[in-house]
Order: C-alpha cells, then sequence, then structure tokens
C-alpha cells in the first residue's frame, strides 16, 4: 500500500512540478495543520487572555461605567504600599546578584569540565519547583540562626534557592547555543585568567540568558507570597492580600500592573536579543 | 532499531561536553585530581545543603519530636493513625492528591498540545514571545492569579460570568464554585500550562526533521509517523514533565489561600494553619509530620522524574 502511494507519487510528474498547486496533497495538508494549529492557539489565547482583561477591566472601571486611570494614581498613596515596593526591590536586587554570582561560574565550569555533574545539577535544581514552600518555610524559620531569622533578607537567602531552577534553565541553554570550548581556549591561549574568561568573553556572548534569568528572579521575589507571608514581611504580595484598602480594586489593580511589567519587559528582552542577532548574522 | 540508535548516540555528544580529565584512576594523583576537579562546584553545593538541606532535615527531625524534645511517633501516628485528628489529615491529602494529579494530567495534555502547535509556527519571533510568557505565568502564580480569577469569574459580579450567564451557561448555577475545587484547579491550570509548555518545548525541537523525513519516504502517513515514531519517543519526555507538574500542583499553597481564604481543605493549606495557631495546644509538631509526609510524596516524584529524563535523553535533548 505505501510503496504503491510512493509509486504513483513518482510517475505523476504534476505533484512535483507543481508542488504549490491548491489540490496537491502537500498543500492541502499544510492548510488542515495551519487550521488545527490556530484553533489550538486561539483557544489557549483566549483561556489566558480573557481572565487577565477582566482583572483589568475590574479595576480600571467607573462606578459610573467607562474606564478611568485615576486608581494608577491613587497606588502610590495606598497605605504600606510604599514600604511593600521598597522591600520587594531590595530582595530583587540581593536575590538576583547572589544567584548569579553563585550559579554563573559553577554553570560555566560543569559545563566545560564536569559534564558528569550536569545531571546531578539538573535534578538539584529541579527541587526548589517542588517543594512545598509551606513545608520550606517551616524548616527555614527552625533552621535559621536567630539574627538571619530576624532580619528581612532572610528572604533575599531563600529566594536565591527558588530562582536556581529558572538561571539553570536559562544558562544551560545559553551555554548550549555558543561555542564555550573554543571561547575559553582563545581566551586562556592568550592568557586571561579564568575570571577574567568567564566575566569578559562568556558573560557578553550569555548577555540574552542572563537577562532572562534576571527578570524569572525579579518575577519570582515579586509574585512569592507564601514564605514571605509565614515570616511575616509584607513584600508586595503580602500586601496585595493583606492590605485593607478603602478601595478593593487598587489590589486588583497592582496585582495585574506586576503581571503585566513582568512579562512586557521580558518579551522586550527576548525581541531586542532577537533584532541584535539578527543585525550580527547580516553583519557577517 | 538498534543500529539506528548506535548511529544515534554517537552522532550526538552530550553539550558542548569537554574532555573527562578525571577518568584515569587507582592512584592518589587521580585522588588529588579528582578532588580538585570537584573543587569549584563547592560553593554551590555548600550553599544548597545549607540553604535548601539543612531545613529540609529540621522537617524531618522535627516530624520525630515531642513537645518536650523527645522522640515520638505520635505526630506520624496523628496523620497516619487512628486518633479523632486523623481523618481530617487524610481527608486534606486525599483532596491535594486529586488536585494534584488533576492538575498534572489535564495541563499535561493541554500543554504538550499547545507547545506542538507552537513549535510548527514559522516564525521564531512568536515562539520567542510564548517562552518568555510561559515562564512569567508559570512562576508567578500565587496571589496575583488569584485577584485576577476573581475579577473574571465571581459569582455574580465577575466579568466573565457574566458574558457565560447572558448566553445561558453559567457554571455556577451547575454546581461550580470558583472557591471549591474545580474552581481552584481551573485557577492551578493558568501556571500549570504555560510550566508544561516551557518544560516540553525542547523535547519537540528535538525531535529530528530527519526522522519524518525517513519515515514519509518509507510511505508512512502522519498518523503512522506519530504512532510508531513520535509519540513513543516523547513518551517519556511527557510523563516526567507530568511528575513535575504533579509536584507544583501538590505543593502550591499562595493560590488555594488567596482563592479560597484557607477554607479549602488541602495539605498546604492545614499545614499555613497550624502555623497560625488554628489548632489544639500541643499540636503544632504536627504541621511537620504533615510537611514530612509531603517530601516524602514529592521525593517520589522526583525520582521517577529524574529516571524518566534519563529515558528522554537516549533519544532527544
Amino acid at each position: 500500500m505505501a510503496s504503491l502511494e510512493l509509486s504513483t507519487l513518482v510517475a505523476d510528474p504534476s505533484a512535483i512540478d507543481q508542488p504549490y498547486e491548491l489540490d496537491s496533497p502537500l498543500k492541502k495538508r499544510r492548510i488542515r495543520l495551519r487550521w488545527g494549529r490556530g484553533t489550538i492557539l486561539i483557544i489557549a489565547a483566549a483561556y489566558f487572555i480573557l481572565p487577565f482583561y477582566a482583572g483589568m477591566e475590574y479595576s480600571l472601571q467607573r462606578p459610573t461605567g467607562g474606564f478611568s486611570l485615576t486608581p494608577l494614581s491613587q497606588i502610590a498613596s495606598a497605605p504600606g504600599f510604599g514600604a511593600a515596593l521598597w522591600l520587594s526591590t531590595q530582595l530583587a536586587v540581593i536575590t538576583m546578584l547572589g544567584v548569579m554570582v553563585l550559579m554563573v561560574p559553577t554553570v560555566i565550569y560543569v559545563h566545560l569540565r564536569l559534564p558528569r555533574f550536569r545531571r546531578v545539577m539538573e535534578v538539584i535544581t529541579t527541587l526548589p519547583i517542588i517543594i512545598p514552600p509551606i513545608a520550606y518555610s517551616v524548616g527555614v524559620l527552625e533552621s535559621a540562626p536567630a539574627w538571619l531569622r530576624n532580619s528581612q533578607y532572610l528572604l533575599a537567602v531563600v529566594y536565591v534557592i527558588l530562582a536556581m531552577p529558572y538561571v539553570y534553565r536559562s544558562l544551560d541553554s545559553g551555554l548550549g547555543a555558543i561555542d564555550v570550548k573554543t571561547l575559553v581556549e582563545a581566551s586562556r591561549s592568550l592568557g586571561s585568567s579564568w575570571l577574567m574568561t568567564i566575566w569578559r568573553v562568556l558573560v557578553p556572548n550569555l548577555r540574552a540568558a542572563l537577562m532572562s534569568a534576571s527578570v524569572l528572579t525579579l518575577a519570582l521575589v515579586f509574585g512569592e507570597f507564601t514564605i514571605a507571608n509565614v515570616d511575616n514581611w509584607q513584600t508586595v504580595p503580602v500586601w496585595i492580600y493583606l492590605a485593607p484598602t478603602d478601595n478593593p480594586r487598587i489590589n486588583t489593580l497592582v496585582a495585574m500592573i506586576a503581571l503585566l511589567a513582568t512579562a512586557l519587559v521580558l518579551i522586550l528582552i527576548v525581541s531586542l536579543d532577537r533584532s541584535q542577532s539578527r543585525k550580527s548574522r547580516r553583519a557577517q | 532499531m538498534t543500529a539506528l540508535s548506535n548511529l544515534d548516540s554517537s552522532a550526538s555528544p552530550s553539550g558542548v561536553a569537554g574532555p573527562d580529565a578525571t577518568s584515569k584512576s587507582g592512584t592518589a594523583g587521580a585522588l588529588v585530581r579528582k578532588i580538585r576537579t570537584g573543587a569549584p562546584v563547592v560553593p554551590f553545593l555548600a550553599y544548597v545543603i545549607l540553604v535548601l538541606g539543612v531545613p529540609t532535615g529540621t522537617i524531618v527531625a522535627f516530624a520525630f519530636r515531642s513537645n518536650t524534645g523527645g522522640f515520638t511517633w505520635s505526630n506520624i501516628h496523628t496523620i497516619l493513625g487512628t486518633t479523632p485528628l486523623t481523618e481530617q489529615y487524610r481527608a486534606g491529602f486525599e483532596n491535594s492528591l486529586k488536585l494534584a494529579v488533576v492538575t498534572a494530567v489535564i495541563p499535561g495534555i493541554l500543554g504538550t498540545v499547545i507547545a506542538y502547535a507552537i513549535s510548527t509556527s514559522e516564525h521564531p519571533a512568536f515562539k520567542r514571545i510564548v517562552s518568555a510568557t510561559s515562564g512569567v505565568l508559570a512562576q508567578f502564580g500565587g496571589v496575583n492569579l488569584a485577584f485576577m480569577f476573581i475579577a473574571a469569574f465571581a459569582a455574580t459580579n465577575g466579568l466573565i460570568t457574566g458574558w457565560l450567564n447572558s448566553i445561558g451557561l453559567d457554571p455556577w448555577n451547575h454546581g461550580w464554585s470558583l472557591y471549591k475545587f474545580w474552581g481552584v484547579a481551573f485557577v492551578y491550570m493558568y501556571f500549570q500550562i504555560p510550566l508544561m509548555v516551557l518544560i516540553i518545548t525542547p523535547a519537540f525541537a528535538g525531535l529530528r526533521p530527519a526522522w519524518r523525513e525517513a519515515a514519509e519516504n518509507l510511505g508512512a502517513s502522519r498518523w503512522r509517523f506519530w504512532r510508531h515514531v513520535g509519540v513513543p519517543v516523547l513518551t517519556p519526555a511527557i510523563l516526567g514533565s507530568m511528575f513535575l507538574l504533579f509536584g507544583s500542583g501538590f505543593s502550591a499553597y499562595a493560590t488555594a489561600e488567596a482563592l479560597t481564604g484557607g477554607t479549602i481543605s488541602i495539605t498546604p493549606i492545614q499545614i499555613g494553619a497550624i502555623l497560625q495557631g488554628n489548632v489544639i495546644a500541643g499540636e503544632q509538631n504536627v504541621a511537620y509530620a504533615l510537611a514530612f509526609a509531603m517530601i516524602v510524596i514529592l521525593l517520589v516524584s522526583v525520582v521517577i522524574y529524574a529516571y524518566l529524563r534519563k529515558r528522554t535523553s537516549r533519544w532527544l535533548l
């Protein structure tokens, strides 16, 4: 049966000469594929965009009908919001620095010298995704020394662990896309030290991966609720949940803006990187 | 088949692996070399052990600690045995497991289909935007999603509830509630599907066009290609990812807490309630026993995930 199909296809030259004619089987299949894909993607987009739209509408709607941007200006004066934003920003910066200093040299080294360790790292960096945050927060509070337990920066120490999965995956795929070995050998044979090689050669080449890892870390710090709540620090998500504002729409608005801003920044980064790589390819 | 597999494994070295310097063994020099090779990963390991390992160990130790500090089985007995409290915690575990399975299987399948639809796209920019958005959605989660879904699907005021009501399909009229099991499961999908898309996409990228061309040259239809090549190759990856989703759904706390105000009876919420002091005096250590039980279940799912990943890498990645 199959061979029959094959032979008729070869015997009939029209299929080869005019592959894009509307009645050719190839074209039909492409159209069907496109329809199937379109339907799936539209349904998925509806599920992801509609609740988002509803959240925006709810928080920006005037009681009398129509939209207004005044809730935006009310955010700044909402009690406690400024402090929460400042705390979350500090935690985000510390977490990003911490996770980069810890992960970048390690992942590069494992890629180059210790490939057998890659699977171990993969499993280790999977653990934070699945360890129950509520259980983890209990364990952290019980085991941390008192000076750290009483400091809000304990959260940053813990967030470094939580950020590892995303940072590792970004770095791993970033390293897979460049010829690390050649770059390192070239740099080393020109006499630069390991640190210099990482800082001056590899980091610039990993810019896109590092940027997306940073934004994901930012999203994590600005989204993490469980540990901050158990630990009684009012970060932005805890504020959204607990803040007694006279206008509950403000809380929803802050939640929506945090989500939107992070997504937009990340999309901006990946598209900037895209245009960058196209430019460099054209230059070659 | 075997010939192809041999050919394949020799043609694809894992990553950009450098030469393995530690293959010699038996001498003291080799041991020193081994230690020196391993030294640079020590800071990473030390951090993981201190900040992840020690707290986890503490939970385990406390699960077997009585209120006076001695060793006891009573905490474990409270959740597994036949004390008056057992019923409630067992129900919590049942609900948690059900929620985790539902939000692993359904988003697992949907995420795979969506990832495939995206992987056939010819626009690289579109792919990158989807992966960026998935990354944010997969981990933002929690409180933000709860507020968003309340605005969309609350009983009478929800925007989408209103739309559905006007066409006679209001789910609230059919026993559905945003604040009960299926409502929470529905919201969980909002971060579980993107998580699935994120982790399964590389598997589709590893499905080499050459296999499809080979199958087509041998006369296979689309259906037969998927039946005999595509699905068998992808199955370990899909199953492995579902175990990861199971873990993520089983341990999620923030979304359920913010959505239901802690009224849904799942284990993470029960632990949270004990921590906040809503508990009979002397039962605090039950929280550790519950946390310990969760970790045991999750460890099992990670082991299965790791095994399936190993199976996956025979063909993909």
